[in-house]
């Protein structure tokens, strides 16, 4: 039973997190960030793009340094 | 008709055709990138469960919270996009071999299939669960901004049935070009379609995630036009910036001058 429920865990671990948890993350925090800014009134569209320019490099680099 | 009739008619069929594109899109891409078949059952499952929403909640469909469901929706898929398009750079610089991650992933799917005791039909049904995923909340999420269209659109007018009329010509006519395109985009080299449609759900999470949290976009559903060639731009640059810092998974820069040229197709 527990490996079986390691087991369904891992495969959506795998489904939704995917090889680097830093995407993950990085767009949960982006889009919290724009919900906040949203809220305060301010102009918030540019930082998921923002986070896609930066995210994105940083993941690269990690696993290019990794290998 | 009347010319209000032909106005309500045209705008309907217009932004219906608008949610239909971005429907298609997503349906062709995961379907053209993973799997035909998961795809058209991520299709049809959305598609009755949109009917049952329907069905059930009728005209009250409109009070569904569709900020929340843009905001789940597009955080899913902006990961999903992500991932993809890192993986395609990996490849297409030559710092990942093809397909590594295709048995990795059938190898999770399987074990996932053990412990979850689910049979062989709908194995068979849904051989890759990110194409059926994929198309389904694509489908679904579209589908609710075309019902929506109709009864905000309808109601105006007091003409549903003709609002209808218009999104089911504007999603025929759609989902038939689509259809007709399918052959000529299977003959993309593997590589380059998933770097396409990597961008493309990055752009779609990017737009919806963000309206979900509350932002509005400049120039409003314009904003993907730029987002798209944008988000294109700068995955080109990086797999330019990886190719010269080497290949260590074997592919040389000749072989990864371009991601449509890691042609190679899944097994």
């Amino acid at each position: 039973m527990g490996s079986r429920l390691r087991a369904f865990g891992a495969f959506w671990y795998d489904f939704v997190i995917g090889d680097d948890w830093v995407i993950a993350v990085g767009v949960v925090i982006a889009l919290l960030g724009t919900y906040l800014l949203s809220r305060a009134g301010v102009a918030a569209w540019w930082l998921l793009p923002v986070l896609v320019a930066v995210v994105l490099p940083v993941s690269l680099w990690r696993a290019v340094r990794s290998r | 008709m009347t010319a209000g009739a032909w106005a309500l008619f045209l705008a309907v069929f217009l932004a219906c055709a608008v949610e239909a594109v971005e429907a298609t899109t997503i349906v062709l891409a995961a379907g053209t990138a993973r799997d035909w078949r998961s795809a058209a059952t991520g299709t049809g499952v959305a598609l009755v469960v949109l009917a049952a929403i329907v069905a059930v909640l009728g005209p009250a469909v409109a009070a569904i919270p569709i900020r929340d469901l843009r905001l789940i929706v597009g955080a899913l898929l902006l990961i999903f996009g992500l991932q993809w398009v890192r993986k395609a750079i990996l490849r297409a610089s030559g710092h990942k071999a093809l397909h590594d991650e295709d048995r990795l992933y059938a190898e999770h799917l399987a074990q996932a299939q053990a412990a979850r005791g689910e049979g062989g039909r709908r194995t068979a049904l849904v051989p890759d669960w990110y194409g059926f995923t994929l198309s389904f909340k694509g489908v679904l999420l579209e589908g609710l901004e075309v019902v929506f269209i109709v009864l905000t659109f309808g109601s105006n007018q007091h003409n549903v049935g003709l609002a209808a009329i218009a999104a089911a010509c504007a999603v025929v006519l759609i989902a038939g070009i689509g259809f007709a395109v399918r052959a000529p985009l299977a003959r993309v080299p593997e590589n380059t379609l998933k770097f396409i449609v990597g961008i493309m759900l990055t752009a779609f999470g990017a737009f919806w995630g963000a309206e979900g949290a509350g932002a509005r976009w400049p120039g409003s559903d314009a904003a993907l036009l730029v987002l798209i060639p944008g988000f294109a731009l700068l995955a080109l640059a990086l797999t330019a910036w990886l190719r010269r810092t080497g290949s260590p998974a074997g592919g040389s820069p000749a072989t990864a001058a371009s991601p449509a040229m890691t042609s190679e197709r899944a097994a």
